[in-house]
């Protein structure tokens, strides 16, 4: 197993599990790249809050910061990682347990 | 955390391998118990394959890799919520084994680790980019009319 996936992972779930970070996360998928000005007049959030977050993301490598007008940083939402938070999401939600009953089920309805 | 790579389980059907063989292998079991609306299946390895949900209006493709009647069948797919041009997919191999009068079913499913190629790649933040980019590519187009 590579040795960064989990965490990689780790990363998605603790970001995801602030709301702060959540709504920040939420409003850049939405809305596309912002300044920590403009997610302040979106969000209910103050604008040095949402920078210290912004700080944080872009360390863990969820959001990509790049120059924007008048001097401003823009972040971009990265979705590397958000890929891979839906692999470990994935073998959660693979449900064999729910086929395999359904398989015994149709093998004793089915003649011969 | 524990990133699950594999998943296996084993049941005991009360129905000989050749029955189960033909539920796993075939169009009309595939498309009866596992997909609930309909499958196709090219039975050989590199064959194609789908099964379709209605009610979630959701098809899976799947790659045939594995065809050892009636031992053993194993095919491909994409791993379910990821972009659909993503290549990683999960390898799931069921093994029938006789028991008794019954089989011993066994299928492991694999591969829900593999970390993408490009995970910390440059390469990937240009797919990350890609709407940006073709936005700006239909500006030049726009404005070169």
């Amino acid at each position: 197993m590579p040795p960064d996936i989990e965490a990689v992972a780790e990363q998605v779930f603790a970001a995801l599990a602030d709301p702060t970070r959540r709504a920040i996360l939420a409003a850049l998928a939405s809305g596309g790249p912002a300044t920590a000005t403009d997610l302040a007049s979106r969000l209910p959030i103050t604008r040095q809050a949402i920078a210290k977050h912004l700080t944080l993301l872009a360390e863990a490598g969820l959001v990509t910061a790049e120059p924007g007008e008048r001097r401003r940083v823009r972040y971009r939402l990265r979705s590397a990682p958000m890929q891979v938070a839906q692999q470990f999401l994935a073998a959660l939600a693979r449900d064999w347990d729910g086929a395999l009953g359904a398989l015994r089920d149709h093998l004793d309805q089915s003649a011969g | 955390m524990g990133f699950p790579d594999r998943i296996e389980r084993t049941v005991e059907l009360a129905h000989p391998p050749a029955k189960v063989w033909a539920a796993l292998t075939t169009a009309e079991g595939l498309g009866t118990w596992f997909g609930t609306a309909g499958a196709q299946i090219d039975l050989r390895p590199g064959g194609s394959a789908w099964m379709r949900w209605d009610e979630e209006a959701f098809t899976a493709d799947m790659r045939v890799e594995r065809v050892e009647e009636p031992a053993v069948f194993g095919y491909t797919w994409h791993i379910y919520g990821l972009p659909e041009e993503d290549p990683r997919r999960t390898y799931v191999e069921f093994t029938l084994e006789p028991s008794g009068a019954g089989t011993r079913l066994t299928v492991v499913e694999s591969g829900f680790a593999q970390l993408p190629d490009d995970v910390y790649h440059k390469a990937f933040d240009g797919n990350t980019d890609g709407w940006a980019k073709e936005l700006g590519e239909l500006a030049d187009y726009l404005d070169a009319a």
